[in-house]
């Protein structure tokens, strides 16, 4: 089990640091997303499925959609 | 006999997401990241259904329902954007 | 007899999300692996899903609700990032022989 979860918070950890470092801001928020699935899967194996639901549907679905329209009004690229 | 078959499948599910985190992370351009992260996510869905039967707890399906329906917006989104429509 | 049949239905699914997985990783092109990644675990996800609701016949229903959610949503999705990709210009890889929707642009200017 153990084993799992320290797995599980290694890829977490690798996706949420090449969001910081992505000169494509779309990039860093598809990185982002990335990051809530594995946070949702580390949920359901701490045994909290509350948790790990509201996670899914706030991460995956309205963090998406609210950047996409804040970069629509800004730009893409940072250089 | 039950366990070890359990175990195989999640490990082999495990590494489908591996594979797509590898061309998540090698990908040249936005669009591959983002067919990366939908093919992670719709195997995720099978392993969280197939951690429901390994932890034997039916409460466990709802975050799979939550997951299938939810995570088509953002990926709506994502292309949404792409096609400068938003 | 009923889990060895959810067995082998489960075994054969984690098998094509194995594969699609694979070519996601293995394919030069967007396209190539957005059909190799929609396609495979599509069949592979609705596979498993149902497998485990026949080996606990009492999560079937819940089971067969998820699995017509993936068998409705995975296709739409992979769709718009296909459309949206041509859109902002991302090439075909050099290797692939025939393009329909170049041949069609040129028609229409020469119309």
């Amino acid at each position: 089990m153990i084993v799992i979860v320290t797995l599980v918070v290694a890829l977490m950890l690798s996706a949420a640091v090449s969001a910081l470092f992505f000169k494509d801001l779309l990039s860093a928020v598809i990185a982002s997303c990335l990051v809530s699935l594995f946070a949702s899967i580390l949920f359901l194996f701490l045994q909290a499925p509350d948790v790990a639901m509201a996670e899914a549907s706030i991460g995956a679905a309205l963090i998406t959609a609210v950047f996409m329209i804040a970069l629509r009004r800004t730009k893409r690229y940072e250089e | 006999m039950s366990e070890t078959f359990v175990l195989v499948l999640l490990s082999a599910a495990g590494l489908g997401v591996l594979l797509c985190l590898i061309r998540f992370f090698k990908g040249p351009t936005a669009p591959d990241r983002a067919v990366a992260v939908d093919t992670a996510c719709t195997v995720t869905t099978a392993l969280l259904v197939f951690m429901a039967y390994y932890f034997k707890r039916q409460i466990y399906l709802d975050v799979a329902l939550v997951y299938a329906v939810l995570m088509f917006i953002g990926v709506v989104a994502i292309a949404r954007f792409l096609e400068r429509g938003i | 007899m009923l889990p060895l049949i959810g067995k082998i239905v489960t075994s054969s699914g984690v098998v094509f999300l194995l594969l699609g997985s694979l070519g996601v990783f293995r394919m030069p092109d967007v396209y190539n692996r957005l059909q190799a990644g929609t396609k495979c675990t599509t069949l592979g996800a609705f596979l498993t899903i149902v497998g485990v609701g026949i080996m606990e016949p009492a999560w079937f229903w819940k089971t067969l609700v998820i699995a017509v959610f993936i068998l409705i949503t995975n296709p739409i999705s992979s769709h718009a990032i296909g459309r949206a990709s041509k859109k902002s210009g991302v090439e075909l890889c050099d290797r692939s022989v025939v393009d329909k929707s170049r041949d069609f642009e040129e028609y229409e200017s020469n119309l």
